[in-house]
């Protein structure tokens, strides 16, 4: 065997693996390069313009959505990473609990139950009390996105808090230090990696989000998500791909600041 | 002794009251809707939607049974039925799918140096955290009559006109497989990651080929990853509501579009309920069988 015998190789597993990569990103980078078509076609290149972007932003359906969007987003990056950053210090670092289990069902329940299921419950309890209060704003919409971003909020804070010191914390302590301070001179300091990296998943995946908006949305309501997929069906020109292409490029500076945060704990 | 459990009681009282917050949130969006769907699965529909307050058992046999309109003779329900069949067959066939592409793939990975794995590992996630909705329209701009690929095709002459791939089983087998591949990926990966490579030193020098070595030493180690990546992939297929109405355009349903016409056109709530109950069970029961499946693997047979 004059080149060696490479235990680690399996036959056609690179090459399986390597075009499953491109196959992961070819459809993508073909959505983004077409936004920037000139012509009406997404699959003829008719060389390089910016006008579905200038379409896209002037048209106002487009701008109130965006405006939704970002506002829903918000709320819920604000609301759930409060719950989940309390609900961490919590259920982290130390033993178990009465009623740990069911602590842990609720959190992680919207990452199991199909989220069809949740949107129907949801259409069904907020159809209930839109009746008996009247009121159909956006606060519906704010309260599901906050509680679906919860456990993605909370997964980030619990590694953050249970990789730490709890010694630093008992010696605040000793030092007689009150335990608001202990927190905010001691905990918070080293936790703000964890939690700014749970506060931007939860606003990814607020801003992604399609099915339970669908379903809970008064009239009038559509966030970008939900309003591209009203215009499927009718002729697709490339201004939705301007569209995607936005959301995709806050999606990656997200997902990549999240990534080196989560990192810089090593 | 008395001191240690006022202390533990006042540390139980904090744990709830910090605890408050995301447990409200919780159950007024998510966990307590539920229960009123069980209830309303056995209701009796409105007229023009939503529900009369009368008990009734009818939504739960109408998922699987029908009245035959002319007859008035019990059946079963066909048309709940094929789409329920096919609900589970895509979706069997998406994580069989994703199987065969996302084992190789963390295979790579984990065979990779060690510094450079983090960035192929990168490579898998940030599609997955990007937008579902836009990498199914991604698809959809590749496979439609005027699409990418057909263009090419037609092109390059290997076709004269558009093959139909838009709306078909394949076109939503395809996009639940792209989408959904990290999720294979991301678990085989992580119980590769730590791999003993000796392990498979050891089956060579016995005379093993790669094939035996492949199935008899590295998949048995592995195979909580395949199982929980299994089950990833399975369950979100199974209520997949965004792929089937893009890709399949509304002939080809799948059991979250049916569910929605039970809200929408069909206007009948409780067997909307009812069917997303019967999701939801189908669920439960695949959660199980792998809660099942991972506690075996740590059983004494692995030591």
């Amino acid at each position: 065997m004059a080149k060696g015998f490479d235990i680690r190789r399996q036959t056609g597993f690179t090459t399986i693996a390597l075009s499953c990569f491109v196959v992961l990103y070819l459809p993508i980078i073909l959505l983004v390069v077409y936004s920037f078509n000139a012509g009406d076609s997404i699959a003829f290149w008719e060389g390089f313009s910016w006008r579905w972007y200038q379409s896209a932003w002037a048209n106002e359906q487009v701008q109130d959505a965006t405006i939704r969007s970002v506002v829903i987003a918000t709320w819920a990056m604000v609301i759930s990473t409060i719950c989940a950053v309390l609900a961490a210090l919590a259920t982290t670092r130390q033993g178990k609990y009465r009623g740990s289990g069911f602590v842990f069902a609720l959190i992680n329940q919207p990452l199991m139950v199909p989220e069809i299921v949740t949107a129907v419950a949801l259409l069904i309890f907020f159809a209930m009390i839109k009746v008996a209060t009247g009121y159909t704003g956006l606060f519906y919409l704010i309260l599901a996105h906050s509680a679906f971003c919860i456990p993605f909020a909370y997964m980030p804070i619990r590694a953050r808090l249970q990789g730490m010191d709890l010694s630093l914390e008992q010696a605040a302590m000793d030092l007689y230090a009150s335990p608001w301070r202990v927190f905010r001179r001691v905990t918070l300091p080293q936790l703000w990696p964890g939690i700014l990296a749970g506060a931007m998943l939860a606003f990814v995946i607020s801003l992604d989000d399609v099915v339970i908006t669908e379903f809970v949305k008064s009239a009038g309501q559509d966030t970008l998500p939900t309003y591209m997929l009203g215009q499927i069906r009718r002729v697709v020109t490339p201004e939705v791909n301007a569209i995607s292409t936005a959301l995709l490029a806050i999606s990656v500076v997200m997902v990549l600041a999240f990534f080196f945060l989560s990192r810089s704990r090593k | 002794m008395s001191e240690a459990v006022s202390f533990q009681k006042r540390a139980a009282r904090r744990r709830w009251f910090l605890l408050t917050p995301a447990l409200v949130v919780l159950l007024l969006a998510a966990s307590g809707p539920l229960l009123i769907v069980v209830i309303y699965s056995f209701l009796t529909p409105g007229d023009y939607g939503g529900v009369v307050w009368e008990f009734s058992p009818n939504a739960w046999f109408s998922v699987v049974l029908e009245r035959d309109f002319f007859t008035e003779q019990l059946g079963f329900a066909d048309a709940h039925l094929s789409i329920l069949w096919r609900s589970v067959k895509l979706s069997l066939m998406t994580a069989a799918l994703t199987f065969a592409l996302g084992f190789p793939t963390a295979y790579f990975i984990a065979t990779r140096p060690a510094h450079k794995r983090d960035f192929w590992m990168l490579l898998i996630m940030i599609p997955f955290w990007t937008n579902l909705l836009i990498r199914t329209f991604a698809i959809m701009e590749l496979i439609r009559a005027e699409g990418t690929v057909n263009s090419f095709l037609l092109w390059t002459g290997v076709i004269n006109e558009p093959i139909q791939m838009l709306f078909t089983e394949f076109a939503i087998l395809l996009g639940m497989s792209y989408v959904y591949l990290p999720l294979m990926v991301l678990p085989i990966y992580a119980s590769m990651e730590r791999f003993d490579f000796s392990l498979v030193e050891a089956g060579y020098d016995l005379y093993g080929s790669r094939w035996r070595v492949l199935r008899r030493v590295i998949f048995p180690l592995v195979k909580p990853g395949v199982i929980a990546g299994s089950i990833l992939v399975f369950v979100p297929s199974l209520g997949a509501y965004v792929a089937p109405r893009v890709l399949g355009g509304g002939k080809q349903l799948m059991l979250g579009n049916l569910i929605e016409l039970q809200f929408g056109a069909g206007r009948n709530w409780p067997v909307g309920a009812a069917l997303s109950l019967t999701l939801l069970l189908i669920v439960t029961v695949a959660l199980m069988f792998y809660v099942r499946a991972a506690g075996n693997e740590e059983g004494p047979g692995h030591g």
